[in-house]
């Protein structure tokens, strides 16, 4: 299975940790995995602002980039959602379609796709609280939203509960938003801050070592908050702990 | 009305830098509310579906309201009650004292609705010398205090019982330190009992109107709905032309998803059924459209007219538990004020749809299945469109678009050390400076290697990036 690798702009400056992991992990699962070098942005920051001329161009580079994979895998699910829920500003190809259909998250991607029972080669053995963004939860449908009545169900938690030594702390918020954003951490940052120290807190009171996400956007900002106020809390990807690392 | 763009940021921030006491204890109540909205929706095994059916009830409603409001108005006209049409608050205020003044009534006791929010009517009638006295609690305080409502079920939740004091103290003699809820709402009612009992006529609003029947419904769970109505001789009640219902039967699923919805309850306390005019009384019933037909012809907006306003939106939004809900300088706030009040004065209220994470909870949570999120997004688009933004948000965006669009100016930037350092505000925060983030936030270390150089040197050794990709 040949499946190209979409990595976001702020995992490939700040974070390649998790672009590596996430490398690395669908290669264990025997995937020939092809990293398209001219790839930039999804186009989501510009397309959130309501702002559609200058997403367009976003979303056509991203096309080019990735047109005729039968999978594209990023490991960042509000990129993901855009590129499959609201990916308009351009106009609707065979080519696009094919693009917005077959990009998959990290963590359905395993889930649903490769349906991975083990991860025989990670250890992480730390008490630990998972961050499901909320493009991931109520756009990709990763996990049941807690405002919704239907059966439970939480793919990231799954493939965690496999990893060996993995304590999970449950939070009192589960699902609450941190208040990230895109933009509205800056332009907001005032009630996006307060967001941010509450879900800290959150995780303080359960004890909380390590933050686990499989969207490295809001531990950027849940970290910056944790740093800033001198919080010694943990905030790493998801692929990182499936993969063993790198840490 | 001002049309002064309302800054919904610089409000929030004012309400959480307030002190250390409101804010958390906004958001905990609310956050509460929402608790108590899962167990009672948990405990209903079919409530999916109810949203589903309560969804289709009302876009068949609206998408075929001329005729169901003209049942009405023949039904609730066979009962007795007069029913008067109003285009706009003006109308609306204008029915209102027209009816009073033929009365010769200058008091009039009124239960909440966020109708006569809407049209100001309060203040309409108070400078044409008519008293007007809130008869819901909360509404009261608010109403003493000067203020609109916060929220649209508890309209002084971000109040503590401290603040209240306070202003009974000022407004009805009550001892300022003594926050004793029962004891204030005591004081509270036995200052407004004189004032019920002696109105001329009492205002209502309506959650539903039934077009089989010609009746509508209103629920509170103070009863004072119930004292407005059947004390003073005259009922006037101001419907919004989105309230009606095809059938009594219908009105099963609403009420079971009402109150659940608002505050986790099974139903309010009260339910009150009204048909015609009671013995000896008036019944004034004024169908208010204020803009509702403007927006049910908005292909992409319609659905907000749906809304019963329950308010769970509100309570389950984590932007509005901690902005405080007058931060949004509107009859509406938190979710469903977003997507509501621009269709009143988009100018006014064009950042307000900016107000939001896109979280989607409120989507969720909605019983009658509104798209609010995704409203709010195409919100941002019509704002954008129009250029009602500020023009340094369209510049800072027009940038990162630029960078976005060229890998080779986009991969230069972000390897350049120093250059990375500049442009980081603008490719990964896209804002002005620095300075809203680092407020609160460390700024994010950057990798010495990116993801992309670590491909080339590990995974792609024999290929070397031609000139072109780069
Ligand atoms: S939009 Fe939905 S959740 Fe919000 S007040 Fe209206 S009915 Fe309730």
């Amino acid at each position: 299975m040949k499946v190209a690798l979409f990595i976001p702009c702020y995992i490939d400056a700040i974070y390649p940790e998790a672009g590596i992991a996430t490398h690395e992990l669908l290669e264990r699962f025997g995937v020939e995995v092809v990293y398209p070098l001219n790839q930039t942005c999804c186009g989501q920051p510009m397309a959130n602002e309501g702002d559609n001329a200058n997403s367009a161009a976003a979303e056509q580079l991203f096309v080019e980039n990735f047109k005729g994979f039968d999978y594209i895998v990023g490991p960042a699910g509000s990129c993901v959602k855009h590129v499959r829920q609201h990916f308009d500003a351009i106009p609707q190809t065979e080519a696009v379609t094919q693009v917005r259909n077959n990009t998959w998250e990290l963590v359905e991607f395993l889930h649903d796709v490769l349906g991975v029972s083990a991860f025989p080669w990670a250890y992480f053995r730390y008490k630990a609280s998972l961050h499901n963004s909320c493009s991931s939860i109520r756009g990709l449908h990763i996990a049941q939203p807690s405002e919704h009545m239907g059966p439970y169900f939480n793919k990231s938690e799954k493939l965690l509960q496999m990893v060996e030594g993995l304590e999970l702390v449950q939070l009192d918020r589960p699902d609450e938003c941190c208040g990230f954003g895109g933009t509205f951490c800056v332009t907001d940052e005032a009630v996006s801050a307060r967001m941010g120290l509450d879900r800290i807190h959150d995780y303080l009171r359960h004890e909380a070592e390590f933050i686990i996400s499989p969207d490295m956007s809001c531990l950027m900002h849940q970290q910056g908050i944790a740093r800033k106020a001198g919080m010694h809390l943990k905030f790493i990807h998801i692929a990182q702990v499936l993969n063993g690392g790198p840490f | 009305m001002s049309s002064k763009r309302v800054d919904v940021a610089a409000n929030a921030a004012a309400f959480i830098d307030k002190d250390d006491i409101h804010e958390p204890f906004h958001d905990e109540h609310l956050w509460a509310a929402r608790m108590k909205r899962d167990a009672a929706a948990r405990a209903v095994p079919e409530w999916e579906a109810l949203r589903d059916l309560a969804s289709q009830i009302k876009a068949h409603t609206l998408t075929h309201l001329d005729h169901y409001l003209e049942l009405f108005e023949a039904n609730a006209t066979r009962h007795g009650a007069k029913v008067y049409w109003a285009r706009d608050a003006a109308e609306h205020n204008q029915h209102v004292l027209d009816i009073l003044s033929s009365r010769n009534i200058n008091s009039v006791i009124k239960s909440k609705s966020m109708l006569q929010e809407e049209c100001n009517m309060t203040a309409f009638l108070e400078t044409r010398g008519i008293t007007v006295t809130e008869s819901d609690l909360g509404e009261r305080i608010q109403q003493l205090d000067n203020q609109p409502p916060s929220h649209i079920v508890m309209p002084a939740i971000h109040k503590t019982a401290g603040d209240i004091a306070e202003i009974f103290a000022k407004a009805i003699g009550t001892d300022p330190n003594n926050a004793d809820p029962q004891y204030l709402t005591e004081a509270m009612r036995q200052d407004a009992r004189q004032r019920f009992l002696k109105a001329g006529a009492g205002m209502t609003g309506a959650n539903f109107a039934i077009a089989e029947t010609g009746s509508f419904v209103v629920c509170t769970n103070e009863g004072n709905a119930d004292i407005g109505a059947s004390v003073p001789p005259v009922h006037i009640a101001s419907i919004g032309i989105e309230k009606l219902l095809p059938k009594v039967q219908d009105l099963g699923i609403f009420i079971r998803l009402l109150s659940r919805s608002a505050l986790g309850t099974l139903a309010t306390q009260y339910t009150s059924h009204f048909t015609g005019p009671r013995n000896g009384g008036e019944l004034h019933i004024i169908l208010t459209d204020n803009g509702r037909s403007k927006r049910l012809g908005l292909p992409d907006f319609w659905h907000s007219l749906k809304c019963i306003r329950c308010g769970a939106c509100m309570n389950t939004c984590p932007v509005y538990r901690r902005s405080g809900g007058l931060a949004y300088g509107a009859t509406y706030s938190g979710p469903i004020g977003i997507i509501l009040d621009p269709t009143f004065d988009e100018s006014k209220y064009s950042e307000l749809p900016y107000h939001s994470t896109l979280c989607g909870s409120c989507t969720e949570v909605c019983p009658v299945k509104i798209d609010i999120s995704d409203q709010i997004l195409k919100w941002r688009k019509v704002m954008a469109e129009k250029k009602y933004l500020p023009i340094s948000r369209r510049l800072a965006f027009g940038a990162a678009g630029k960078v976005f669009e060229h890998p080779g100016l986009f991969h230069g930037a972000e390897t350049a050390a120093s250059a990375a350092m500049k442009i980081t505000p603008h490719f990964l925060l896209y804002n002005r400076s620095l300075n809203p983030w680092g407020r609160h936030r460390e700024l994010p270390h950057f990798a010495k290697q990116t993801f992309r150089e670590w491909y080339l040197q590990y995974k792609q050794p024999d290929k070397e990036p031609s000139p072109k990709e780069l």
